[in-house]
């Protein structure tokens, strides 16, 4: 198996730790060679472009410049991510770099002042998913399957990061893509023909307008109840922030009751080559899966290092609204 | 320098050069007075002897011009310099050979089509006019005289395809009393339009019309009609084609079978019928495609047929009354010899699982055009019920979508022509069959065409609701109340400003109409050639659309491009009296502008061999030389560009005469730009 270069994206060490465990855990069954680029810094997410972008794209470029360092004669300049949003973003910059090359000068010489350099084109970016089902291919996954998750309903959700734009064709589709729906299968769960699979979670509008976050999350999360999913599963830790940390509100804003379990296809992954809930980072969920997977036969671990919700004190003084913040 | 340096061929020829102003074409742009003046000038040396300019060369004047000088100057060579040489080619070369000159001696140089028209800079352009003229006299001065040749033409006519433009077509000629083979590939005539309930804008029913012009093909005294049959190979050329064809195994002696219907009926095997009733209907592993099939024969589907897979069953064997199934039917190959050829072999539906945000194949009341064509259609699979996938229920609400696949730069750019007045249709008759609500998502309504605007009102007073704007997605996520249990189609209203979301029970998808997945093959085969797009290329888009650049082979209907039944049946009927005209006059005079091979010269090396794209070549495998059949060849020169030996050489357009040109237009006869070049 060839060596990857890997951005794991800032999420990945805090509120994805359950993505980058069951990730790591995954490895050896698939024989995958991830190697971290050293020194790596944040992509600057979703809002940064929005604010200026030539310091945006050096930001990101930063990585490219050093992974392309590190490819030290591999024959594999591939840089893989595993969370979508830094996926489109090393991918965007390496694209609009090569497509403009003012730009690029621009992004070369802000990169210049840190001895670094990147030529757009040098490296391949590519998201985890597409390099299991592209590279690895689900007939090695399916090989490495001793428990499959026979009776489990899951919902596959990709976000709208994954598949668009999707510079160099790697998606089978870019509204409705197959691709987690058949790795999924592989694992042989049940896998529901999830309307929703591209919609977008509201990426960081819980922070900027909290009930248009909550619309969309509603719209995700009531879908996925209506086709009877146990859990939903994704591919980016900012998906899974938003449905799984966001429910609970959304749950209020809405009076709504849903209970829908949100968990990385990693987990999934790592449960069906039979490897230890624990070791998987199960529990780490705020929506709780332990009743989702028990019906499965699977033990979820609750998490120690999740504190007790403090119950709030009736005579507590209410909290002075912020300056900007809407209404409920 | 001047060009007149040249170590060139002395120039014996008495050249006439007439400048054309075109009204104000090319005398806007270009100082034809100059050009004309220039020539008599500069090119004297070069034979000219008489140069003129003239308001319109091509009026009656404009040609006498011509012809009186040729008698009065005794010209040996003519030159005009005026539009593209497809336009008024042939009027000028008609004027010589009144003057008494050789046609074939006369040039004709665009200054409109490549210059005028495409130049803005007068000063540059009437420089580059006078340096195309100097190539055409160039090239005049190695000009031959030459004859058209002239073969005989077969009366027979071929027709392929049998849908409504052929039939057309056949019947036409048939009924003119000439003879006529027609090839359709399915076991029944009759196309797309057999498919169909109701025709608009009259709502008439199409079996009703179609069926009768299916039976006179039938029984026509003179037409022989070749059904699951198609053609392999096609030698030969205009008035002389030997066409090869195919005919598969039907597995029923046609001569012993009455079209009872009783193996049909006894036939253990039901296959979803994937063409005549769009997947939406079953037929058995023995079948006629529909009641009214012509002929009235049916086939055996070897790849479904049970005795095929397994070797037993024979059920159709053993009841069949008159013994006609003979399991040892094998292709037979027939030889044919016809004068021309029309093609009119339709068009495939686009595949809307292409438009994944349609849902299509995953949502199960989402259909296509041609599907709910067959739902509406009494023989179709509900008896001409409209109920959703389950058989059962009656939709309540009905989304019609149009261009899905067409004016989508993500698919085809073209317009689909048949959509709009579909869609109304389809809501007409969701109306009369249901009482739903029906809908119309529209990009653009286009009505044109006698009846069809009063059509479209009437659909509008019936009550059909119209939302102005191409669907985002159809889908079954409920988001608000009255939503569950629907298909959402979610659509921005670009007439009212909003996004709306509009639950139906059944989405109707207006697919494009798309050239024949193997329109390419059959292209090569008849030596055509298909657009960009894929449709086959007509001769001239306005004046001769049922033409194509290989003569004797014409088109109509939808392989042509999208159209409507009426434009179909027209171009049939269009393309049968080019043909019938071609008939009468008993030979064809074909130009000579040909290529040929010099034996002595050719090395066989069969480079030029595939090259061909009218299959003229021919290379004998005795001698190791390549020949060219004279009437095939078209002249396009291909094979002598490509020879390595310059073993090929073409009358008109000899090296000789191409290098000349090149020479001309290089302005050696032209001194000041030459300075300007070497400054």
């Amino acid at each position: 198996m060839s060596r990857y270069l890997f951005y794991p994206g800032c999420s990945m060490e805090s509120s994805a730790i359950a993505y980058h465990e069951s990730l790591m855990a995954i490895l050896g069954p698939l024989d995958l060679n991830l190697e971290e680029i050293e020194d790596w810094n944040c992509c600057g997410a979703t809002e940064y472009l929005g604010i200026n972008l030539i310091p945006a794209y050096a930001l990101i470029s930063r990585n490219l410049a050093l992974a392309a360092g590190q490819i030290n004669g591999h024959n594999n300049n591939t840089v893989v991510a595993s969370c979508s949003a830094c996926y489109l973003n090393l991918a965007k910059a390496d694209h609009y770099m090569k497509e403009r090359p003012v730009l690029g000068e621009k992004v070369n010489l802000a990169l210049a002042a840190g001895g670094l350099k990147y030529q757009p084109g040098a490296l391949e970016i590519r998201h985890l998913l597409d390099v299991i089902i592209n590279d690895i291919g689900l007939e090695t996954v399916q090989t490495k399957v001793v428990k499959p998750l026979k009776g489990l309903r899951v919902a596959p959700y990709l976000g709208c990061m994954v598949p668009r734009p999707d510079y160099n064709k790697h998606w089978s589709d870019h509204e409705h893509p197959n691709e987690l729906d058949r790795l999924l299968k592989a694992l042989g769960a049940e896998v529901i023909d999830f309307p929703l699979k591209t919609h977008c979670c509201g990426g960081h509008m819980p922070q900027i307008s909290p009930s248009t976050a909550f619309e969309l999350i509603r719209r995700l999360i009531q879908a996925a109840d209506e086709y009877h999913a146990d859990v939903m599963v994704t591919v980016c830790p900012m998906c899974q922030m938003n449905l799984d940390a966001y429910q609970g509100e959304t749950n209020r804003h809405f009076h709504t009751n849903y209970h829908m379990p949100v968990l990385f296809f990693t987990q999934l992954m790592g449960l069906a080559f039979g490897l230890e809930p624990r070791k998987l980072g199960f529990g780490k969920e705020l929506v709780d899966a332990r009743k989702a997977m028990s019906r499965i036969g699977v033990e979820v671990p609750q998490d120690e290092m999740q504190p007790r919700k403090a119950r709030r004190k009736k005579e507590g003084l209410p909290m002075p609204s912020m300056p900007g913040e809407e209404a409920e | 320098m001047s060009g007149n340096g040249k170590n060139r061929t002395e120039s014996k020829e008495r050249i006439g050069v007439y400048v054309c102003h075109c009204g104000s074409n090319i005398a806007g742009v270009v100082d034809v007075e100059d050009v004309a003046q220039w020539a008599a000038r500069e090119l004297a040396d070069r034979g000219v002897v008489i140069a003129r300019d003239y308001k319109f060369m091509c009026s009656s004047l404009g040609q006498e011009l011509i012809e009186k000088d040729i008698k009065e100057k005794n010209l040996t060579r003519v030159v005009v310099a005026a539009c593209s040489p497809h336009l008024h080619e042939n009027t000028f070369r008609t004027a010589c050979n009144r003057g008494g000159l050789n046609p074939y001696l006369c040039e004709l140089v665009s200054i409109r089509e490549q210059v005028s028209w495409v130049h803005t800079d007068k000063a540059a352009a009437t420089l580059k006019s006078k340096a195309v003229l100097s190539g055409g006299v160039e090239r005049v001065i190695h000009h031959e005289p030459l004859e058209p040749l002239h073969v005989p033409i077969q009366s027979a006519s071929l027709v392929v395809g049998g849908g409504i433009a052929g039939i057309q077509s056949a019947l036409e000629l048939a009924d003119a009393g000439y003879h006529v083979y027609m090839v359709e590939r399915e076991p029944s005539i009759g196309g797309h339009m057999a498919q169909f309930d109701k025709t608009f804008p009259t709502l008439d029913c199409s079996a009703c019309i179609l069926t009768p012009r299916m039976v006179s093909v039938g029984s026509h005294p003179n037409i022989t009609l070749l059904t699951w049959s198609e053609v392999t190979k096609v030698d030969g050329y205009v008035g002389n084609f030997e066409v090869t064809i195919r005919q598969k195994p039907r597995y029923v002696n046609t001569e012993l079978c009455t079209g009872c219907g009783i193996c049909q009926e006894k036939c253990p095997k039901k296959v979803i019928d994937e063409i005549y009733e769009a997947g939406l209907g079953y037929r058995k592993a023995i079948y006629t495609p529909f009641p009214q099939a012509v002929p009235k024969y049916p086939v055996i589907d070897p790849d479904n047929c049970i005795y095929f897979e397994r070797g037993t069953c024979k059920a159709c064997e053993k009841f069949c009354p008159t013994e006609a199934i003979d399991f040892n039917q094998e292709d037979e190959y027939i030889t044919i010899n016809v004068g021309n050829i029309i093609l009119a072999t339709g068009y495939d539906l686009f595949d809307p699982r292409r438009v994944t945000q349609y849902g299509y194949g995953r949502l199960a009341n989402v259909f296509t055009s041609l599907e709910f064509e067959r739902l509406t259609n009494a023989a179709g699979p509900t008896n001409g019920e409209v109920v959703l996938r389950d058989g059962i229920t009656k939709p309540s609400a009905v989304g019609i979508i149009h261009c899905v696949g067409s004016r989508d730069r993500n698919f085809n750019n073209y317009c689909s022509v048949i959509c709009c007045m579909q869609g109304l249709k389809f809501a007409h008759l969701v109306h009369e069959r249901t009482g739903a609500t029906a809908y119309n998502f529209y990009i653009d309504m286009r009505t044109a065409y006698k009846a069809y605007d009063e059509f479209y009102q009437r659909v509008l007073e019936e009550g059909t609701l119209f939302v102005r704007g191409k669907v985002a997605e159809v889908t079954d996520a409920a988001r608000l109340p009255g939503e569950e249990g629907k298909l959402i189609i979610q659509v921005e209203d670009t007439l009212a400003g909003k996004q709306r979301r509009i639950p139906v029970d059944m989405v109707i998808l207006s697919a494009a109409l798309e050239p024949r997945h193997d329109a390419d093959e059959v292209a090569k085969l008849f030596g055509i050639s298909c657009s960009a797009d894929g449709w086959f290329i007509e001769k001239h888009p306005k004046l001769d659309p049922v033409a194509t650049m290989t003569e004797g082979v014409f088109i109509a209907g939808c392989v042509q491009g999208p159209k409507d039944i009426p434009s179909s049946v027209s171009q049939g009927a269009a393309a049968s009296a080019r043909v019938l005209g071609r008939i009468q006059q008993g030979e064809i005079a074909l130009e000579p502008i040909r290529a040929s091979v010099i034996e002595e010269k050719c090395s066989g090396c069969r480079i030029c061999n595939d090259l061909c794209p009218f299959s003229a070549i021919i290379y004998h495998d005795d001698r190791m030389v390549t020949e060219i059949n004279a009437a095939l060849c078209q002249g396009c020169g291909t094979c002598i560009a490509a020879c390595p030996a310059g073993a090929i050489t073409g009358t008109g357009f000899s090296n000789e005469q191409v290098l000349s040109q090149i020479e001309g237009l290089l302005m050696l006869n032209l001194a000041p730009p030459v300075e300007i070049l070497d400054a």
